[in-house]
C-alpha cells in the first residue's frame, strides 16, 4: 500500500475506477499518513472512510470549509467547537464527484496572513525544513500535500493564500477566476476576493480536482456557469504562446528566486514560447489597495462574530460588554489589526480616501491585464518574492508579512486565474513561478503550465 | 500618524475591547500599514470608475418556490446559550 505515495491523485483516482484499488483502502492508508503528520497541518482528522468514499482519493480541506457535523473553524479561537449543521458547496461538489473529506487542515485564522504562524491553534511546519513556515493562509493545505500526508487538498485564496505557500511548499496551487467556484459555506474573509481551489502535486491533478469543483451554486448569487470543462493538460510545447513577464526589476525580489524565474523563461523559450516585458504599472500598488479593501470586507463580514449564535462567550456585564469581551478573548492578534484597519477605512471621513481610491486602483489593475492580454496569452511573475522563511522572521513587523503577497495580489484584484508551479531551487529551498491569464482561462494556463512542469522536471520533497 | 484617541475610537465601533498596551501597538502599526496603503495616492485616478465587484452582475433571482430552510433546533444547536426557542443574550443595559 506504501506504493500510494508514489502516485498522484489523477494516478490513484485510475486505481480506483479500474477496481485495482477500493476506495476504503485508499481512504485508510491516507487517513494514517494524515494520523502520522507532524507538521502541524491538520487540526481534525476523518476517524473512517464514509460508506459514500467513490473514484478518487480523499482530499484535505481547510479549515474555513463548513463540513456538516465536522469541526470547521476557520482555525479561530472565536469558532472553537462549531460543528456547523451545512456542508460547503465546493466540498459537496468533490464528495459527489468520489473525492470524501480526510481531514479539517491548519491556516492562518479566517485566511489572514501569509506563514500559518497566525492560526489559532498551532503553526504548521515547512516539510522543507522544519524551522521554516510553509506560507499562508493555505500552509496546513499545502504543507499536507507537499510532504504526502494528503493525496491533494483544497484551500482558498484572496491574495495568495493557494499560491504563496504552494510555492513555499513546492507544490502546484491554482487560484481560480471569481466566480468559477461557489462560495457558499466557506467561512468569509474578503467577499469580493476569496475563491477555493486546489493544492496538488502537478498540474494533472490540479486541472482534475478544479474540473469537479467549477460551476454555478444558486447559493451563491456571484457563482457563475464555467464555460466549458476543464481540460486534462496535455501540452509539451509552448509554440505560438506569448509570455509577458512583470516584476523581475522589483526591489526585495530575492536574486535566487529572480535566476529561477530567468531559468524558467529560458525553457519557455526553448519549449517554442516567446517572452516579453510586459507593464502593468498601477499594480505595484495592489498591495496597498488590497490592504484596504480586504480588511475593509473582512470588517464587515467578522461583525457576526458576537457570541451569540456560535462559538464560546465570554463577559459577564451587559451585552455590549459580552459582544467586546467575546471579540477579545476570541480573536488573535492579526483578525484584531485587520478589523481595526477595516473599520477605520470605512468610517466616516475616511471612507472616500481609503475605500474610495483602492476601488479606483482596483479599476486601473483590472484594466491593464485586460490590455496584456491584447499583447500576450499570459503574465507570468515570481509567485513570491523570497523562498519560506524563518518561523518568527515576520511576525513582529506586519507590514513585511503582507510585501510577502506582492506578485499575487494584483490577480484576485482583477478576478482573473493564476496557477503557481514549482520551478527550482533555491538555497535548498522551493521557487515558484506563477501564471496568470484572462478569466476563464485556465484549461489554457494549465495547459501551459504543464508543458513546463514536464521540462522542468522539479521533484518534490522526499516523502517519508 | 494615528493617535491613541482614534485608536479607541474605531476600536469602539468594531466592538473590540483593547488592553492598554495592545492600544499603543495598534496606534503604531495602523499608523505604519496607512503610511504604505496612501502610496496609491501617487497615481492619478481622475476620472477612474470605481470596481467594488469584479463579476458584473444584475439582480440573480430565482422563482418564488417556498422550501424547507433549517430546522430551528439545528440552527440553534451551536449557540452559547440557547433558551425557548432562541438565543439568548445578557441585557442591553446602558452600553
Amino acid at each position: 500500500m506504501t506504493g500510494l505515495l508514489a502516485l498522484t491523485a489523477a494516478q490513484q483516482a485510475e486505481l480506483l475506477r479500474a477496481g485495482e484499488l477500493s476506495a476504503a483502502e485508499a481512504f485508510d492508508f491516507w487517513r494514517a499518513r494524515a494520523e502520522d503528520d507532524d507538521l502541524g497541518a491538520y487540526l481534525w482528522v476523518a476517524d473512517s472512510a464514509p460508506d459514500d468514499a467513490g473514484h478518487l482519493p480523499p482530499v484535505a480541506v481547510k479549515d474555513l470549509f463548513c463540513v456538516e457535523g465536522v469541526p470547521s473553524g476557520a482555525a479561530s479561537r472565536i469558532l472553537e467547537g462549531y460543528r456547523p449543521p451545512y456542508t460547503a458547496t465546493s466540498v459537496e461538489n468533490l464528495r459527489r464527484a468520489g473525492a470524501p473529506v480526510l481531514g479539517k487542515t491548519n491556516q492562518d485564522e479566517f485566511a489572514m496572513g501569509s506563514s500559518n504562524e497566525n492560526s489559532g491553534y498551532w503553526p504548521v511546519r515547512n516539510p522543507w525544513d522544519r524551522e521554516r513556515v510553509p506560507g499562508g493562509s493555505s500552509g496546513g493545505s499545502a504543507a499536507a500535500v507537499a510532504a504526502g500526508t494528503a493525496p491533494w487538498a483544497i484551500g482558498t485564496d484572496t491574495g495568495g493564500s493557494i499560491r504563496q505557500p504552494a510555492s513555499l511548499c513546492g507544490i502546484v496551487g491554482l487560484k481560480p477566476t471569481y466566480g468559477a467556484v461557489s462560495r457558499y459555506g466557506m467561512i468569509a474573509f474578503a467577499s469580493s476576493l476569496d475563491q477555493c481551489g486546489p493544492l496538488t502535486r502537478d498540474v494533472t491533478d490540479a486541472a482534475l480536482l478544479l474540473r469537479h469543483l467549477v460551476g454555478r451554486d444558486p447559493c451563491d448569487s456571484t457563482s457563475l456557469d464555467y464555460p466549458e470543462e476543464v481540460r486534462m493538460p496535455t501540452a509539451e510545447r509552448l509554440d505560438e504562446l506569448r509570455f509577458g513577464v512583470w516584476g523581475l526589476d522589483e526591489e526585495g525580489l530575492d536574486p535566487g528566486v529572480a535566476d529561477v524565474v530567468r531559468r524558467t523563461l529560458g525553457t519557455i523559450e526553448e519549449l517554442g514560447g516567446g517572452v516579453e516585458e510586459i507593464e502593468l504599472p498601477s499594480a505595484r500598488h495592489g498591495l496597498a489597495a488590497y490592504y484596504v479593501i480586504a480588511p475593509a470586507e473582512a470588517s464587515a463580514n467578522l461583525a457576526r462574530y458576537d457570541g451569540v449564535r456560535y462559538g464560546p462567550r465570554s463577559g459577564d456585564g451587559d451585552l455590549t460588554a459580552m459582544y467586546e469581551q467575546t471579540r477579545r478573548d476570541g480573536f488573535g492578534d492579526e483578525v484584531k489589526r485587520r478589523i481595526m484597519i477595516g473599520t477605520y477605512a470605512l468610517s466616516s471621513g475616511y471612507y472616500e480616501a481609503y475605500y474610495g481610491t483602492a476601488q479606483k486602483v482596483r479599476t486601473r489593475i483590472a484594466d491593464e491585464f485586460r490590455a496584456a492580454f491584447e499583447r500576450v496569452d499570459f503574465v507570468v511573475t515570481p509567485t513570491s518574492p523570497t523562498v519560506a522563511f524563518r518561523l518568527g522572521e515576520r511576525t513582529a513587523d506586519p507590514l513585511a508579512m503582507y510585501l510577502s503577497d506582492y506578485f499575487t495580489v494584483p490577480m484576485p484584484l482583477a478576478g482573473i486565474p493564476a496557477v503557481s508551479i514549482p520551478a527550482g531551487l533555491s538555497d535548498g529551498l522551493p521557487v515558484g513561478f506563477q501564471i496568470a491569464g484572462p478569466a476563464f482561462d485556465e484549461s489554457r494556463i494549465l495547459d501551459a503550465a504543464h508543458a513546463l512542469e514536464k521540462a522542468i522536471g522539479f521533484e518534490g520533497v522526499p516523502r517519508t | 500618524m494615528i493617535e491613541r484617541d482614534q485608536v479607541l475610537h474605531v476600536a469602539r465601533l468594531a466592538r473590540l475591547r483593547l488592553s492598554e498596551d495592545e492600544v499603543e501597538r495598534m496606534a503604531r502599526e495602523m499608523s505604519k500599514i496607512l503610511e504604505h496603503v496612501e502610496k496609491m495616492n501617487e497615481l492619478d485616478l481622475e476620472g477612474v470608475e470605481p470596481t467594488s465587484h469584479v463579476v458584473e452582475l444584475q439582480n440573480v433571482l430565482r422563482d418564488d418556490v417556498p422550501r424547507d430552510s433549517l430546522p430551528r433546533e439545528q440552527a440553534l444547536a451551536p449557540a452559547p446559550d440557547a433558551a425557548e426557542g432562541g438565543f439568548r443574550v445578557p441585557s442591553p443595559g446602558q452600553g
